[in-house]
């Protein structure tokens, strides 16, 4: 049997049609998700298999509403259709369209089929039908389209099957001629001049070439410099761009007319009902709290359990290799390096699995659109937009999506304020930190009997950490001279119930993506912390001998002989060495030159901290007693008061720093990589870490 | 002058065909025509953004912006 080359099939809707919910079907737990070359867009790919001899790979396009881009995701669209030398131009593309919206995913289509690439049109939420009271004429839309039309509805897997279907037959698919040659009719020369500069390229391509100023590699260098010509006049491309969309939705309502009808009375108001609630003056916002206090109550209170198993099956694995392995080098990097290393990172799967479950739900619904609504004009007194709740929300879970997702902000400096102020949102690396310091100084105890003080702590951060990124929005906002013109405009999508398939796989490819990304850096500077903790200078070597001879005469118990070596050894490593040295400038904020060693790693990343301190610990204790890391912490002792390490002062002080500090490469890079300057990502490291010295040091004198 | 931004809480009114220059691209192609008929659905908290809804698309556009579009009221 032969087998056949996999068709390349490209999936382009507007957002909120369905289209993940369709790729899902298809694709499965086949999907991937890779970068596009240059920028960070994510590029999901999938393989579907449409007979026994033949499959398709799937790439899910950014949601667009129109080919002509306004964001950088929505430039990836317009790249993938212009590159037809390219390896992944797709064989057949897929347009995903909504029943309800059908005229504007129609609009998106029509530019699509002008492009003469195979076509079939998707219709999803077909099942809505009877309820909206929505008829459609399918095999006239499909004469008047001359494209394939499938009616289909993903959640409820019914037409999935046709789909592939028309996509194995795509070589049959006419491409036939543009579906509105609408150019032509906006002014005929000008179009025929543009259409003699290329002649194996689509008039329309050649269009899209010259109004996005965007080339791909089929065009000849000479055919470059003519069609830059045709963009001298800025004012006239313009107005014949607002020409030919009202074109394409004269030739679209036309087609309609004919096709689709639609029953109002028979649609059911349940939109406006809850739009009524959910952006009311006073109730829009208690419900917004309200969602909000559920999130971070959640985060602490459900992850508790998987924590703790996890924080203990990481203590027997090294147990058991402890055991398992002769003593030397390599078991020490095993128990004290790499294991507490990976332990540091599968630790927080759960606080992060939680908060991009609930951003997922949140975003399914539709209520995230409501919020941006209820958030814009407060949210544009400090600078930034609406559309900077989700970047501050996400940023929550994690920074690095957080600030690629303020592309769909487009004003530039509202975006700029934003990506500059999300990092003092409470990140979830900074979750492992607060819920080891927390658990270790502040008491559990109920507040009003239902609410743990503990878990109102954590709350308290959260608001502390959304505060200070208001406030220094509010500063950047009078103090940067940026100019830039903001235009505004979100669609409120309709209100749905969430897909369990769409928001597993939502919540999984995003945590498996942090998990690998984070966990690389964090497991790197674990072996690498390991080592210096390790080993140190000269006189390294001989600390043991040094303990042994003074102490000759006290009658201290054999481990306590062998505690004092271990961390007379730690201070002599060079980790020790680093830590010593900044022990003065961190002693005002109350902290050793243990929690030294923790800081300067964090600067890597911060939920490094707790790793650290395990690294630390383990190495300092013997090896048949290895407890968890919280119990370790709890017995730390600070030699020069005889009390507690973790008091309330150093925990709280501790708190604080972590809440303000610039401690993440990552988001340092992908910050840089934004804003296209050093610059911006500079000015944060340097004035979060002013900020963050100073409040832990206020903090430290209020609560000692 | 009748603006997007002069309509009441469920008035409707149509898009004049003058505002054809001031209608930022992306919002003609989301369906925000001149010629059509826009609702203004709700007015958040603050009287601003307006949520309306033109050709089928339910959007949240400023009031600045919805101050230069002009409508006619039917």
């Amino acid at each position: 049997m032969e087998i056949h080359k996999p068709i390349k099939v490209a999936l382009i809707g507007n957002p909120n049609t369905g289209k993940t919910s369709l790729f899902n079907q298809l694709t499965g737990l086949t999907q991937k998700v890779g970068n596009y070359p240059g920028v960070t867009v994510d590029k999901k790919q999938g393989t579907c298999r449409l007979s026994i001899n033949q499959t398709a790979i799937i790439t899910d396009l950014p949601g667009t509403y129109s080919i002509n881009p306004t964001s950088v995701d929505e430039s990836i669209v317009l790249t993938s259709l212009l590159n037809t030398t390219d390896k992944d131009f797709p064989d057949v593309i897929v347009v995903v369209a909504d029943i309800e919206n059908l005229k504007r995913n129609l609009f998106l289509f029509s530019q699509v089929k002008d492009l003469e690439i195979p076509i079939i049109l998707a219709i999803n939420m077909s099942d809505q039908m009877d309820r909206k009271g929505i008829s459609l004429d399918v095999e006239t839309l499909q004469k008047e389209l001359q494209t394939e039309v499938v009616l289909i509805s993903a959640r409820k897997n019914i037409g999935i099957e046709a789909v592939k279907e028309k996509i194995a037959n795509c070589a049959k698919v006419s491409i036939t001629y543009p579906l509105c040659s609408i150019n032509h009719k906006i002014d005929g020369d000008y179009f025929k001049q543009l259409k003699a500069v290329s002649p194996n390229h689509t008039l329309y391509e050649l269009w899209l070439m010259i109004t996005q100023n965007n080339f791909p590699e089929s065009i000849t260098d000479e055919e470059k410099i003519k069609l830059l010509e045709f963009t001298q006049d800025v004012s006239m491309v313009k107005r014949y761009q607002h020409k030919e969309t009202i074109y394409r939705y004269q030739q679209i309502n036309e087609i309609l007319k004919r096709t689709y009808k639609i029953d109002r009375t028979k649609a059911k108001d349940l939109r406006g009902k809850l739009d009524k609630v959910f952006t009311h003056k006073i109730f829009g916002y208690v419900i917004f709290f309200g969602v909000l206090l559920l999130i971070f109550q959640s985060i602490f209170d459900w992850s508790t359990v998987p924590m703790d198993f996890i924080d203990a099956q990481f203590a027997n694995l090294s147990e058991f290799v402890t055991k398992q392995m002769n003593s030397g080098v390599l078991r020490d990097l095993i128990t004290d390096g790499i294991i507490p290393g990976i332990g540091g990172v599968v630790i927080f799967i759960p606080q992060i699995a939680i908060l991009f479950l609930f951003v997922a739900i949140l975003e399914e619904t539709g209520y995230m659109s409501r919020v941006v609504f209820l958030m814009d004009k407060i949210m544009r007194r400090y600078g930034m937009s609406g559309k900077s709740v989700i970047p501050l929300i996400s940023g929550t879970a994690c920074a690095i999506p957080a600030v690629m997702a303020t592309r769909t902000i487009s004003g530039w400096k509202e975006r700029l304020i934003t990506i500059l102020v999300t990092p003092f949102t409470t990140c979830s690396a900074r979750l492992p930190v607060y819920a080891i310091l927390i658990s270790l100084v502040i008491p559990d105890k109920k507040l009003f009997g239902y609410f743990s003080l503990q878990g109102f702590t954590l709350l308290c951060l959260y608001v502390l950490g959304f505060a200070i990124a208001i406030v220094s929005a509010f500063m950047l906002h009078k103090l940067l001279k940026v100019k830039s013109t903001s235009f505004f405009v979100a669609e409120m999508p309709n209100y749905k119930l969430p897909s369990i398939k769409n928001v597993v796989f939502d919540v999984i490819e995003k945590t498996k993506a942090f998990v690998f990304g984070a966990g690389k850096i964090i497991l790197a500077i674990s072996i690498v912390l390991w080592f210096l903790a390790s080993n140190g200078p000269d006189s390294f070597e001989s600390v043991a001998d040094e303990v042994t001879n003074n102490i000759e005469n006290s009658n201290l118990s054999a481990t306590e002989v062998q505690r004092k070596i271990a961390s007379s050894k730690l201070e002599k490593s060079y980790i020790g060495i680093m830590g010593k040295a900044i022990e003065p400038a961190i002693k005002p904020l109350g902290y050793d030159w243990k929690i030294g060693i923790a800081l300067i790693s964090s600067f890597a990343a911060r939920e490094v901290f707790v790793g650290t301190l395990a690294t630390i610990y383990s190495v300092e204790s013997d090896d048949e007693n290895t407890s968890t890391i919280k119990q370790r912490m709890r017995a730390e002792i600070n030699p020069e008061t005889g009390e507690k390490r973790f008091n309330l002062a150093v925990g709280m002080s501790l708190l604080i720093f972590y809440a303000f500090a610039m401690q993440c490469m990552g988001t340092l890079a992908i910050v840089k990589r934004e804003t296209k300057s050093w610059r911006w990502p500079m000015a944060q490291l340097i004035g979060m870490g002013i900020l963050a010295y100073v409040a832990s040091f206020i903090t430290f004198i209020i609560f000692s | 002058m009748n603006t997007i931004a002069t309509l009441v809480k469920g008035e409707i009114g149509i898009i004049s065909e003058e505002s054809l220059d001031v209608i930022p691209l992306k919002l003609l192609e989301m369906g925000c025509l001149p010629g059509v008929e826009v609702e203004l659905l709700q007015v958040a908290p603050l009287q601003d953004p307006l949520y309306i809804c033109v050709n089928g698309s339910h959007l949240a556009i400023r009031k600045e912006m919805a101050a230069q579009i002009k409508i006619i009221k039917s």
